[in-house]
Parts: C-alpha cells; structure tokens; sequence
C-alpha cells in the first residue's frame, strides 16, 4: 500500500536555511543543499523548499540552490514561494523541481492553479493555504500569514482542487510553532472535503504527534515539519521505525 | 552512451542528473542519426497520452523508435514514455502507442476501490512477479514513486512487478530489450538509483 510520507519544509532566504517561530523571528540554520542531502539520506519522502526572499538576487541564489540539490539528491521537490505566474513555475521547474506550490499567488489570481494544471498536469500543482481561526471560523490568510483574506478555508481548498490543484499543503497558523501537535480538526475537515493527497502542516513537536496525525486522520497522507528536524528534535529514521511499529504504512 | 529522446513532454533535469550520478555518459536529442548511435534509450515522459503520442508520430520518432527497437537495443520507457510502449491507451478517447508491448493502457479507477486518491501518487512498494534483469537485485517490497491515473492492463508475460494501490496496478516491465517502468526511478531514491544502474549494464 502507499506509504505516508514524511516531509522536511526548508525555507530559504539569502541562500541559507531559515525558520520562523509563528512566522516571525528567523534564525539562521544551514545550507539548503546539505540539509537535502541529509534528509534524503535518513529517509525523508520529499522535500519542500519555500523560497522565502523577495529580491532578485535572492532568487537567483534560490534557483541555483535548487538546481544543486536536484543534481545530487532523488526525491520529489517541491517548491513554492513567490509563485504568481505560469513564467514562475517554468523557471523552478527547469531547476528540477517536481511540484510546485502557490499560496498568496493563487489568492491573487485563481485561474493560476488552472492554467499551471493544464500546461504541467494537476499532479505539479499544490495549494498551499495558511489557515487561521477567527472568531471560530477557519481563515485563509495571505502573504506568508500576515494578511486575513476573509474566505473560509474549506471553501478556498475545494475551489483550488476544482480548478485543478493535485494536491493540498494545509498550514494550520494556530498551531504552527506551538509544537504540541498538529491541528487535526482542520485536517479532518479539509480531509472531508477533497478527493486528492493532503500534507499536514503546522504544530508537530514530536514522533508522537506525527503518529496521532496518522492514526486520527488515516486520510493525511503525508507529514510536513521544519524546525523539530533542523535542530534534531526529531530525526527521521527513528520516526518511520515508530511509525511502523505503530503499523503506519512507511518506507524505511 | 545513453540517450534520453527528446520530444517536448516533460522535464529531463532530474533523470539527467540521476544517470549522470551514476556515472552514465548522457545525451539529451531528438536526432535520429543520434538515437541511432546511442548504446540505450529512454523514453521519458510526462502529461496526456494523446498529446505525446502525436508529437512522436509528427516528428517521426516513433518510426526510428521502432526501429531501433527492432534492432535490439535497450529501451526504458518511464511513467508516459513506459504506457506509450504498449498498443493502445483509453485516456480520454482511444489512441495508438507505439504497440512494441503487448496490453493497454486504462484508468486506474476502474480496478481500484472508490475510497483511492486519484492519481495515485507517492511512495508504494514493489511486488515482484518473475525474475528480470531490470530489477536485479531489487528486493520484494522496496518503495517507488509513483504519479499516475492510468495503468497498463493485460501485459501478458512482459509484467514483472506490480504494486498494491486497492488492486494490483502494473509497476515494471520487461520483454527481451523492452522495459518500463510506471513509476519514476529518478525520483525513487536508492532504489531508483540501482534500477537505473541495471538498465545501464544491460548488454
């Protein structure tokens, strides 16, 4: 049977690997191309890379990072960050990327996920979607969270998926940076609403939060996490054995 | 010297550097006079069945296909470049491949529960079905990347792995010169890795 996927998320600003604690408060962590390698090797599923500068010289330094991991390193990638026009996609897509994730870019402009689905199929296509409750409604919120778009969440993930997303990053805010486990009952409802793979983002602390995760919401298809395996709070090849022994389904 | 055959569908970057790493001498083309000399062939391919098949027919390069693969030489097809070997594809209508293996190519949906994400994508493991030298020494349940909505159906003897998705879905070809595989090995880690290598000392 298909096996759930464990996902480190690198976000790269200047060249460097960085993490933000609630979106604020970047630390410096390593070098992206190292980190890849590192995590591929322990036994990672797939890696994301979140391009998280704004000028062009980071950019340029960003597509030649991803052009080097994907020389060296034979897993899926994903990348996402300032995705706004199917120009975009071309251009981390011939730097070996495999997928590529749109969030603010797709808020701005729906018929992106559509035109991108149809030039490079659906299954290139995920929507990211930083998620917020307010006064006890699930929010969408753009520009790396900074900004509330007003739609409802579930709503906004089922219109992606019909304009032809293949796949969901759900990033719960509330939880993101807490590190007591992620937030399930978003999940569970996201889950409920579309028929294609769905990445759990945002909360996990620890294995055990990741085995929950699987365990609750069988329909999770893939685990995503950043700081818990920079700084070596989790390590990979110890949370697919437990997740085995736990009868998940997982690739040692 | 190896030849990935060029034809406008899909991205070659990864499957380049993948045979680079193992030491492989790559050649990117859609030359025939090149497909010609090369020592192995790839086929590669992402996207709708119908579009590629077209584009291998326009530019001619399903004949020298055929004829090279007549000839003997090694021939890997890979996701859409595997399902363009067989004779016939039922992707949104019904359209030729290059008929070298025997089956066809129909959507998953039909065989698997309703309850399976569609395309099947990530990570499933390998169930061999006989001894090939495309998967040497890759044991039974190793994992595999898979992104796919359709399958091939009806491969007779040139199936030689297959992978549990609800039901059983054709993962890995073979037949004499002529191998596939449904799932990209250039994304699929170690395992992938060794798969290529086997089809680069194919003699």
């Amino acid at each position: 049977m298909i096996a759930k996927r464990i996902i480190p998320c690198l976000d790269v600003k200047d060249g460097r690997v960085v993490k933000g604690v609630n979106f604020h408060h970047l630390e410096d962590v390593a070098s992206p191309v190292d980190l890849a390698r590192k995590y591929s090797a322990e036994g990672a599923d797939e890696l994301v890379f979140y391009d998280i500068t704004a000028s062009a010289e980071g950019r340029r330094l960003f597509t030649d990072i991803l052009k080097e991991t994907a020389r060296q390193v034979f897993i899926p990638l994903t990348v996402g960050g300032g995705i706004r026009t199917t120009e975009d996609f071309d251009r981390v897509l011939k730097c070996g990327a495999d997928k590529v994730s749109v969030n603010s870019g797709a808020i701005a402009d729906p018929s992106l996920i559509g035109k991108a689905a149809r030039l490079y199929g659906n299954q290139c296509v995920v929507l990211s979607a930083d998620v917020k409750r307010v006064d006890g409604v699930f929010r969408v919120f753009a520009k790396g969270g900074r900004e509330n778009t007003g739609m409802e969440a579930i709503e906004w993930i089922r219109r992606g998926v019909g304009e032809g997303a293949g796949e969901v990053v759900v990033n719960s805010m509330d939880t993101d940076g807490v590190k007591n486990g992620f937030d399930l009952e978003l999940l569970e409802k996201v889950c409920g609403a579309v028929k294609v793979p769905v990445i759990a983002s945002g909360g996990a602390g620890s294995i055990r939060d990741f085995i929950e995760l699987f365990r609750k919401i069988p329909d999770v298809d893939a685990g995503l996490a950043a700081s818990i395996f920079h700084y070596g709070e989790v390590a990979i090849r110890e949370l697919k054995a437990e997740m085995k022994e736990n009868r998940i389904e997982v690739r040692l | 010297m190896i030849l990935l055959i060029d034809y406008g569908v899909g991205n070659l970057f990864s499957l380049k550097s993948s045979l680079c790493m193992i030491g492989e001498e790559v050649q990117v083309s859609r030359e025939p006079e090149e497909i010609r000399l090369a020592d192995r062939l790839i086929l590669p391919g992402v996207g709708a069945f119908e579009d590629a098949a077209a584009k291998l027919r326009a530019s001619g390069l399903d004949q020298v296909i055929r004829k090279e693969a007549a000839s003997g030489k090694p021939l890997l097809g890979i996701c859409l470049g595997m399902q363009l070997l067989f004779e016939r594809s039922y992707e949104y209508g019904i359209h030729e491949g290059l008929g070298l293996l025997k089956g066809e190519i129909r959507p998953i949906a039909e065989k698997i529960p309703a309850s399976f994400k569609i395309p099947q994508m990530g990570w499933n493991a390998l169930s061999i079905m006989k001894e090939s030298r495309i998967l040497k020494d890759i044991r039974e349940g190793e994992y595999v990347y898979f992104v796919h909505s359709y399958s091939a159906t009806g491969c007779d003897e040139s199936l030689v792995a297959v992978t549990d998705y609800g039901a059983e879905l054709t993962a890995c070809v073979e037949k004499d010169n002529i191998m596939g595989c449904q799932f990209h090995p250039e994304k699929s880690g170690d395992t992938g890795i060794r798969i290529l290598k086997n089809f680069c000392e194919i003699k």
